[in-house]
């Protein structure tokens, strides 16, 4: 399990290289909405070395457009890293010379573990919208069998942004005897009304895709224009009205001093905004996008106790450790105060902090300083008292 | 408030005085903790189970670093987020003057902690005093060294206005451990004039 280093000749800088492996799941996997999910592949990475008591290990969870590929490169050629490669390598703040980092792609997804566009073993054709829609405590599921696989008994944490804090959440309550800590970040324990509708205008946007044909496209036809569409109504969200104002303000495309007086874009922001969706659509399959996000509005860790969250985390066992951003308004910081109130209400073990920040909701990609500080402090100290 | 508490222990009499109030294997909370130093060395000596709650973010960030657990809040609000009675000692060092309403923390910390202990600055302390009568300006000391226009410290008290807002509150003062300046049998005898502070042992009156 060792991640090699190979010296690129360019730069002489060592490369982290990671590889994507595969675990198929021995049984079929139920589904919270009552199918099963047979056949199941979970694909997923991991960077550094299990040490031989095995308790160093720290799961990551990715966001709705995240993949297995955390950290590190798939060779010295690959223009980029992992997502999260600034927060996560060796000597960096969750660093990999000491932890031995895991991170899945999640079922349903389209970044190699099993999703719509998967064969369907009964049909031997892909699922398409016949996919079971799944939940995120369905995508935890699968994780555990992973980490069981890996011959992990307890993680040292459980940590993620946005929806990988849901994933992180639900691992908390759905297994509170595997892990000594949990780092939800810029989270909640429930999808607002406000963020359902996000998802519900972006479906909308692929299912106008005259290319999207209730999900049975093809790959020289793709419901590129929906989904790109979808991603950029997304991506507003994820920024905020400082962040955007910084960074394009009304400053128009090409540096013209003129509007051109038509409807291709003109604003540096629109073309932004059109670049993202774009680079979206060679990555994401529109089909995925449904099935995540429909996830992420099921989301809710208060259903199974009434709406009563103080009962929802009544049996979790983890020391936690909240972080929200200040200018997030998809997942605020009265969000993550709710969880922490909860938890307080229990007598468990929180910390919590909101971290002045500009970037709105990508904060938790961004602000690799004091989050990576306070997450690379957590991490040790739980380290410590990880076998009292 | 961080800069404040993130000072050495030696220099800090009152911090002395709450540490020998401390029960080993107590639940204990500290209000304005700062980076944690003092829930640290509780922790290390007492294996107190702590709780910070802190508003600045760097300071929250060391606490982290000192493996002392942290919330971000605003003594300024209301503490709700703090359940009844889930401490045994909920501690509130040298920052009640820096409050907006030192009244209504105090009905909050007597109702979280099954104790409180408060330490106050006295500003009826002789020097106080001397330095009104004779230079009729507002008192600095090594202990408030800013000036009137700029100080954090917004709501200082004597012994006696803790002593009577306690009493009008409904509040219990257990014990008083005056800190003394040069003057320790004077102190003993006339706390309000010769103690720099002093530690209050509150609770909520039954």
């Amino acid at each position: 399990m060792e991640n090699l280093k190979i010296e690129t000749q360019m730069t002489n800088e060592p490369v982290f290289i990671t590889e994507a492996k595969d675990f198929r799941l021995p049984e079929p996997l139920p589904m919270d909405c009552g199918r099963v999910l047979k056949e199941v592949n979970i694909r997923y990475e991991t960077a550094g070395t299990l040490n031989a008591d095995r308790s160093n290990a720290v799961l990551v969870t990715h966001a709705l457009s995240g993949d297995a590929h955390v950290c590190g490169k798939h060779s010295p050629e690959d223009k980029k890293p992992g997502w999260w490669d600034e927060m996560i390598g060796p000597g960096k703040m969750v660093d990999t010379n000491k932890y031995f980092v895991i991170c899945s792609n999640v079922i349903g997804g389209c970044a190699g573990s099993t999703g719509p566009q998967s064969i369907d073993p009964d049909t031997g054709k892909p699922y398409n919208m016949t996919f079971p829609v799944t939940t995120v405590a369905d995508m935890v599921r699968a994780q555990k069998q992973l980490i069981d696989h890996l011959g992990i008994k307890k993680l040292l944490a459980v940590l993620g942004g946005s929806m990988g804090g849901m994933q992180v959440l639900q691992w908390a309550v759905s297994y509170p005897d595997m892990m000594q800590a949990v780092i939800p970040i810029a989270t909640a324990c429930q999808f607002s009304p406000q963020n359902i509708a996000f998802d519900w205008v972006a479906r909308e946007a692929i299912k106008a895709d005259p290319n999207w044909k209730g999900g049975d496209y093809t790959e020289d036809a793709v419901p590129a224009r929906g989904l790109a569409a979808a991603r950029m109504l997304a991506h507003i969200t994820y920024l905020s009205e400082e962040s955007m104002s910084r960074k394009f303000g009304r400053s128009l495309q090409d540096k013209s001093e003129s509007y051109d007086y038509d409807f291709d874009f003109d604003f540096a922001v629109e073309s932004y905004l059109q670049y993202q969706g774009r680079r979206f659509v060679e990555r994401f399959d529109a089909n995925s996008y449904f099935y995540i996000t429909r996830a992420t509005d099921y989301f809710d860790l208060t259903a199974s106790s009434g709406g009563d969250l103080v009962k929802a985390l009544e049996k979790v066992k983890a020391a936690f450790l909240l972080v929200s951003f200040s200018s997030d308004w998809l997942f605020p910081t009265s969000q993550s105060k709710r969880i922490v109130d909860a938890l307080l209400a229990n007598g468990k073990e929180v910390s919590f902090c909101e971290i002045e920040s500009g970037y709105g909701h990508d904060a938790f990609l961004l602000e690799v300083d004091t989050l990576g500080k306070m997450v690379r402090d957590f991490l040790r100290y739980q380290q410590e008292v990880y076998h009292e | 408030m961080s800069e404040k508490r993130n000072c050495d222990f030696n220099s800090r009499r009152d911090l002395e005085i709450i540490s020998s109030l401390v029960v080993t294997g107590s639940k204990v909370l500290d209000l304005g903790c700062g980076d944690g130093s003092f829930l640290r060395k509780l922790k290390d000596e007492k294996q107190i189970s702590a709780l910070g709650v802190e508003i600045d973010q760097d300071s929250i960030v060391r606490c982290v670093g000192n493996g002392v657990p942290v919330i971000q809040g605003d003594l300024n609000d209301r503490l709700d987020f703090l359940p009844d009675q889930s401490f045994d000692l909920a501690i509130l060092s040298h920052t009640l003057q820096e409050t907006r309403r030192p009244d209504n923390l105090l009905k909050d910390i007597v109702r979280i902690g099954k104790q409180a202990a408060v330490s106050v600055i006295n500003f009826g302390h002789w020097r106080c005093r001397l330095q009104v009568a004779f230079t009729g300006k507002m008192p600095r000391s090594p202990q408030m060294p800013f000036q009137w226009y700029d100080t954090p410290n917004i709501h200082f008290c004597t012994l006696k206005d803790f002593r009577k807002l306690c009493q009008d509150l409904g509040i219990k003062i257990v014990a008083e451990y005056p800190v003394s300046g040069k003057y320790p049998r004077m102190t003993k005898r006339k706390p309000n004039l010769f103690a720099i502070g002093c530690v209050f042992v509150l609770e909520a009156e039954k």
